[in-house]
């Protein structure tokens, strides 16, 4: 079992803000203060470039950085530590796949996606199918969000092999569901098409093993995972990643060019790591990693599956509260009060320091599913607890529309 | 201002009122109507507003859309208070309320109705809920 109240002192936002119940953690996370002295000890005692200098510091930064990558690279249970690229965050990685692929996509080419996905693993594959002329398409889910294996077989076998890229969240961020990742890369692998899977809500709350799902391609943020901001991951398996196409260039990717355009790029990961890399950012995810393998991630899935069954136990108990999602296992609750704009219900909570998310969590095209234009979400942590709970809980138990005007007086 | 719009009892009830039953709360097909879509990321509200200006009178203002009840309550308390106006009546009207909404001084009277989303600024986060409707009617008297 976790110790939560250890826990809680673990980060210096719950000391600032002893009365703040967090129930934003899809959106982003807080950070211990591990993290932050890591990146603090960066700037205070090794603030130089990395492969730059001829110089000690330079060489252990480099090598603090390297070192980085392996603690991700385990962390997934990579094959190898060249199998992972930093980038900004789970968008720049998606993107960099993306575009990355752009010269493998041909005309009438498809790429199939789902209605639940983030505009993150949405929108750039509508700009690259735009540009190569390929045609999106997407995978039927049950209401509660479960990825229909019929249809994505139906699909594939329509389209035979022109479906080049399957591109699906492990766990949605709006509905939380968890696809059986390792069913589909099978499925999409006998068609010969490639996998990538959108880690951000998945990789900060359970055990993820890019080998054993049979994943080609993953992207997670570090801020969802109590590292930085503008930190990130791609994971490619090797022979994959070094195909994909580099989206920028600079110092640190290339190892020579000429006035004539003659580049050799360095090796994988290296060649999309052009500039100046964030270095804190990096040194920062791994302290995060390394904080929450102290936990253990077996410990924080169960622990927040405890936590989620407990809220949906209290909250189904309240009639004016609609749940989208009472049968999914992550930690995420989707839910509206009854005749209450998603946002009032928002700022209503705001004003009893409770942090939830209203809107449409980017995922727009799902409400066709779910049949509602705006859902609140709120999205466990392991360092909530009961306690937190229970104070939403009664407070969800007062959402109708008079309350919510009534913050306005 | 009647001392009526100072009690909050009835402030509260005319947004109510407005969320519940909107005014000028349908669209028509009309070429001679101008028209924007409100909508952001960070915003869930997403309204259409549309108006027909001639002459330098605001002849007709309408909305439709899904929305909280501060956009609504006061995009309906807009068309209400904007409709039959002449552009430099609206104007002042418009630069008050945005003065209210900014925390800056406005002159209570002129703003009538509106006067009930004077604390939004108190929730930061919902100023642009009180907004976007007063910027699509601003934005269609700037362009006349
Ligand atoms: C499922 C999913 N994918 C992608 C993203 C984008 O992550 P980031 O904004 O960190 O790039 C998010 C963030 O909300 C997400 O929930």
């Amino acid at each position: 079992m976790l110790d939560v109240d250890k826990i809680k002192n673990d980060f210096p936002m719950f000391k600032n803000h002893p009365e703040l119940v967090y129930l934003d953690n899809g959106a982003t996370t807080f950070k211990p203060s591990c993290v932050i002295e890591m990146i603090k000890k960066y700037y205070e005692s090794s603030s130089v470039n990395v492969e730059r200098g001829d110089y000690l510091l330079s060489h252990e930064v480099s090598s603090a950085y390297e070192k980085a990558r392996n603690t991700v690279a385990k962390f997934i249970n990579a094959r190898k530590d060249e199998e992972i690229v930093f980038t900004s965050g789970a968008t720049d990685s998606l993107n960099m796949v993306a575009y990355g692929l752009i010269d493998k996509l041909n005309k009438d080419d498809v790429i199939l996606l789902t209605y639940a996905e983030h505009a993150s693993n949405i929108l750039c594959w509508f700009d690259v199918a735009k540009r190569k002329g390929c045609k999106i398409d997407y995978i039927d889910l049950e209401p509660n969000g479960r990825m229909r294996l019929d249809t994505l077989i139906d699909k594939l076998n329509f389209y035979g092999n022109k479906t080049k890229v399957v591109s699906i969240a492990h766990i949605s961020n709006v509905l939380g569901y968890k696809q059986d990742i390792k069913e589909i890369a099978k499925i999409v692998h006998q068609y010969g098409a490639l996998l990538v899977v959108d880690g951000a809500q998945s990789v900060p709350h359970i055990k993820t093993d890019v080998q054993m799902l049979d994943i080609d391609f993953l992207a997670f943020s570090g801020h969802k995972m109590c590292g930085p901001t503008g930190i990130g991951i791609l994971y490619g398996k090797y022979d994959l990643l070094d195909q994909l196409h580099p989206m920028r260039y600079g110092g640190g990717a290339n190892s020579r060019f000429d006035i004539n355009g003659n580049i050799i790029l360095q090796i994988t990961p290296h060649k999309f790591e052009a500039g100046t890399p964030n270095i804190a950012g990096a040194l920062g995810l791994a302290a995060a990693i390394d904080y929450l393998n102290d936990i253990g991630m077996d410990n924080i899935e169960a622990y927040e599956q405890e936590l989620k069954a407990y809220m949906i136990e209290k909250l189904s108990k309240l009639e004016n509260i609609h749940i989208y999602n009472a049968d999914t296992t992550s930690g995420i609750v989707a839910f509206n009060a009854i005749d209450v704009f998603a946002q009032d219900a928002g700022s209503y909570l705001s004003t009893k320091n409770i942090c939830v998310r209203s809107g449409n969590h980017c995922a727009k095209i799902l409400h066709n599913l779910i049949k509602t234009d705006q859902t609140c979400r709120a999205s466990l942590y392991f360092y909530n607890t009961k306690a937190d709970i229970d104070k939403f809980v009664a407070e969800c138990a007062n959402l109708n529309i008079e309350n919510c005007i009534n913050i306005f007086f | 201002m009647t001392n009526m719009l100072k009690d909050p009892a009835v402030l509260r009830e005319l947004i109510m009122d407005h969320y519940k039953y909107p005014r000028n709360h349908e669209l028509v097909e009309d070429d001679s109507y101008d028209s924007r879509h409100m909508a952001s990321d960070s915003c869930i509200d997403d309204i259409t507003v549309q108006s027909k200006i001639e002459d330098g009178i605001i002849k007709d203002i309408r909305f439709d859309g899904v929305a909280c009840t501060i956009c609504t309550a006061s995009t309906s308390i807009m068309t209400e208070l904007l409709k039959g106006k002449s552009i430099d009546e609206a104007n002042v009207i418009i630069e008050n309320y945005f003065n209210m909404m900014n925390e800056k001084t406005y002159d209570e009277d002129i703003l009538e109705e509106a006067i009930a989303m004077m604390n939004v600024h108190r929730q930061a986060n919902r100023i642009k809920c009180a907004t976007i409707g007063w910027k699509a009617i601003k934005e269609m008297i700037d362009r006349k």
